[in-house]
């Protein structure tokens, strides 16, 4: 296993309120699969690029946002590693036992973090019934629906105390920092966090307000796909936040818009490869603008503001 | 065919605009340019154009988050205004 830590982010639950019409989202537009419904009314989706059981638990709720994100570990034995650290950086942990909320998956030991979100972790995960081909393998089997997102790709979180959930990252998690965005006096603004080669596997941002997430990413394949989701934007009439437009953080080329329940999407192709020895990339908050849509140059407000 | 149209008066800025009955007083707001909310996740989720409606009946087309609006604001005329549309003139202001 190349990885010292965490493996990925495998598994998010959100919380929608239009339950139809944003299940509709994910499956029809997003092209995400769906896997299975649970006896309380939650759909599990997965992309069609990713062999796990699921990746992504709709909840219908009062509120929109996020309940919990899950990351895959090695095997047991690191899990149980990983769970101890967690209790020695000092958060208490909880059990969740097997095939009990989330179809398919094997124990999780469930936290939260300063910045107020619940962080999962897991070894064990049921494999997909739909997964892709691994002998003289095509690239698909089934067409890909709709905007043809590949898989669950990141996250950015918004809470307070992203310097100690930063620490927490690296320390627990086994992750590394590529990037990071700091204000005048020298406090972190955001910062960009990755278990992998992807430039983010997850990211944060200062905030007062606990729990909050700005946006879940998908993974396309590339700048072409980028603009048929844009098409599908339109011809859905989703709201439209930002995009087509290039990142200078990540060099993702990316879009953004609101599904029917109000929480941010991205669609995400590129972005460069991290490596942990590689030097930290760092920018000053003056030039976040830049950072963030690199043709324009311009920050939005409602990129900045606008959370669920 | 175009259906009728309202007009929703803004107290705190005396703005004002049209607003079709089949479309959400955000979208109406958006698309005069007058505010005072300029931009919204658009799905009842965000809580950014949180509102009291002053005067005139409107319906919730939408789910309003319960994190911004509770049951009781509900009743007391508070919406986030990506989830209502006009059935007479409005009068809103800003919470």
């Amino acid at each position: 296993m190349g990885f010292k830590g965490t493996l990925r982010p495998g598994l998010v639950q959100m919380r929608v309120l239009d339950f139809d019409e944003t299940l509709n989202f994910y499956t029809n537009i997003l092209g995400l699969n769906e896997v299975c419904r649970t006896a309380d009314g939650r759909v599990c989706l997965k992309g069609y690029d990713e062999f796990d059981h699921h990746s992504v638990t709709l909840r219908k709720a009062d509120e929109a946002g996020l309940d919990f994100v899950a990351f895959k570990v090695g095997c047991p034995d690191e899990l149980e590693q990983m769970k101890a650290a967690v209790e020695r950086f000092g958060y208490p942990v909880e059990t969740v036992q097997p095939e009990t909320d989330q179809p398919g998956y094997g124990k999780r030991y469930g936290f939260t973090i300063s910045t107020g979100h619940r962080f999962e972790i897991y070894s064990e995960v049921a494999p997909a019934e739909q997964r892709p081909m691994i002998h003289n393998p095509d690239i698909w089997a089934k067409p890909p629906k709709g905007m043809k997102a590949q898989r669950m790709d990141h996250f950015l979180l918004y809470g307070p105390n992203i310097a100690e959930a930063e620490r927490f990252c690296q320390e627990v998690f086994g992750m590394f920092v590529p990037e990071v965005c700091n204000t005048p006096d020298g406090g972190r603004l955001a910062a960009w966090i990755t278990g992998s080669n992807k430039p983010h596997d997850l990211a944060f941002v200062e905030y007062p307000k606990p729990g909050k997430i700005h946006h879940l990413g998908f993974y396309l394949s590339d700048w072409s796909d980028v603009g048929n989701a844009a098409d599908w934007i339109a011809i859905n009439r989703l709201k439209l936040d930002i995009g087509p437009t290039r990142h200078a953080i990540t060099r993702g080329l990316s879009i953004y818009f609101w599904e029917p329940s109000g929480n941010r999407i991205e669609v995400y192709a590129g972005g460069y490869t991290a490596y942990p020895d590689n030097p930290q990339r760092v920018w000053d908050s003056e030039m976040l603008g830049r950072g963030l849509f690199y043709y324009s140059g311009e920050l939005i407000p409602s990129f900045l503001d606008i959370v669920t | 065919m175009a259906g009728r149209k309202y007009t929703i008066t803004v107290e705190d800025t005396g703005a004002r605009f049209p607003c079709g009955e089949d479309e959400s007083v955000l979208e109406a707001m958006k698309k005069a340019g007058c505010g005072p909310i300029l931009y919204g996740c658009f799905g009842g989720g965000c809580g950014v154009c949180k509102m009291r409606v002053l005067s005139g009946d409107y319906r919730v087309f939408k789910r309003m988050s319960r994190a911004h609006v509770s049951e009781w604001e509900e009743d007391e005329g508070i919406a986030l205004i990506c989830c209502i549309k006009p059935r007479e003139n409005l009068k809103i202001a800003r919470i």
